[in-house]
């Protein structure tokens, strides 16, 4: 299946692949010619191999004994955005791009959200679960002692 | 905002003669001046906006199952339950597809055929293999009598887990699309946009998964006195 019986494709920049942003505009100089192989392969191997790297470190985290105890819960919630940020800058290239302003807003708005959604019904369930009647004679003798 | 007007992609003198030509009027892009953007920055914008709110509806599940954690009615507890072997085996199958999935990006963008079926092929096979633990693992909890049903803990988990489970069946279904429509069709501009959505969804679920191999299975199995 040749290339050129497919449209006019060349009309339009590089424009496979996961970016969000990173096109040209309509009316502008095409870029014909894809980017860099090397360049964009040597990007999202980068990204894999710190993916693969937190995702280890996750693991060894939630098994090590060298670290004090209490702490692990938060090292691994750390992991798992240093992780994210990851995936989002490597595989789903949000970047600081002028093209790419609006999903970078979205994705402030999306977090604000997700953050309100979660810690807030921590918060307020925790706070219910302690004015609650407790429902078994254990609850009761741990709340008395 | 003023070095970004600097770093615009294209300037002026590059952007006159093309558009001239096109009897299109000179642009400037990436600040509202140039009118409308690509299309391809509209499509990856609203699918972004999609996703985004995929994901804010998982945000509820992970309250809720945050919340019902440690609500088990006497049944079994997440420590006594989860295999962290086998999570570590389903979180290489996702990761390694995922990176799969951008090698076939790679490959859409130099337009070859045998690559791009090549890594979309290793994408399914990995989700497949992902999904098969998955479900494995559902089956070893039902049959300990550990179903959805049996405690509020459970219900969360199975909802939660669960949810991410069938978006990457939807998903597989839409990569096995992908790949005829590209074999069928060629690298058209509307089904590399389509392209451009799957790739978005398929890195999306992955940082879904990454959220839940962290915060469920391997918080969940942190000794007791450990949790928050």
């Amino acid at each position: 299946m040749s290339a050129e019986s497919h449209g006019n494709y060349a009309e339009y920049d590089y424009a496979a692949g996961s970016y969000v942003g990173g096109d040209r505009p309509r009316g502008a100089q095409p870029n014909i010619e894809a980017p860099p192989l090397r360049r964009e392969l040597g990007g999202y191997l980068l990204g894999f191999a710190l993916a693969i790297l937190l995702t280890i470190a996750s693991f060894w985290v939630a098994h090590t004994h060298s670290i004090y105890g209490p702490a692990l819960a938060v090292g691994l919630l750390v992991l798992a955005v240093a992780q994210m940020g990851i995936h989002l800058i490597f595989f789903l290239h949000i970047t600081t791009d002028p093209d790419n302003t609006n999903n970078v807003l979205a994705l402030a708005f999306g977090v604000l959200i997700v953050c309100l959604v979660v810690f807030g019904s921590i918060w307020v369930m925790t706070h219910l679960n302690q004015n609650m009647t407790p429902a078994s004679m254990e609850q009761l003798m741990r709340m008395q002692g | 905002m003023s070095t970004e007007v600097l770093r615009a992609p294209m300037s002026p003198s590059q952007l006159v003669p093309r558009a001239a030509a096109a009897g299109a009027p000179p642009q400037v892009t990436g600040h509202g001046a140039g009118g409308p953007a690509s299309k391809r920055i509209i499509v990856g914008y609203g699918f972004w906006v999609f996703l985004l709110s995929d994901v804010i509806m998982f945000s509820s599940f992970f309250a809720a199952y945050s919340v019902l954690f440690k609500n088990t009615a006497g049944g079994p507890t997440a420590r006594e339950l989860y295999d962290l072997h086998n999570t570590a085996l389903e979180t290489a199958f996702l990761l390694t597809s995922t990176f799969t999935c951008a090698l076939a990006s790679i490959a859409v963008g130099q337009r070859s055929q045998k690559w791009t079926q090549i890594a979309l092929a290793c994408t399914a096979v990995l989700g497949v293999g992902f999904l098969t633990l998955e479900v494995r693992e559902f089956a070893r909890f039902v049959a300990l009598g550990a179903g959805p049903s049996r405690s509020a803990f459970l219900s969360s988990f199975f909802t939660l887990v669960g949810c991410h489970g069938i978006h990457v069946t939807v998903g597989l279904l839409w990569l096995t699309t992908m790949m005829a429509q590209f074999y069928v069709k060629g690298f058209r501009t509307d089904i590399r946009h389509r392209f451009l959505c799957f790739t978005l969804f398929w890195h999306a679920l992955d940082i879904i998964w990454v959220a839940i191999f962290s915060l469920v299975y391997l918080v969940g199995t942190l000794p007791p006195g450990f949790l928050p």
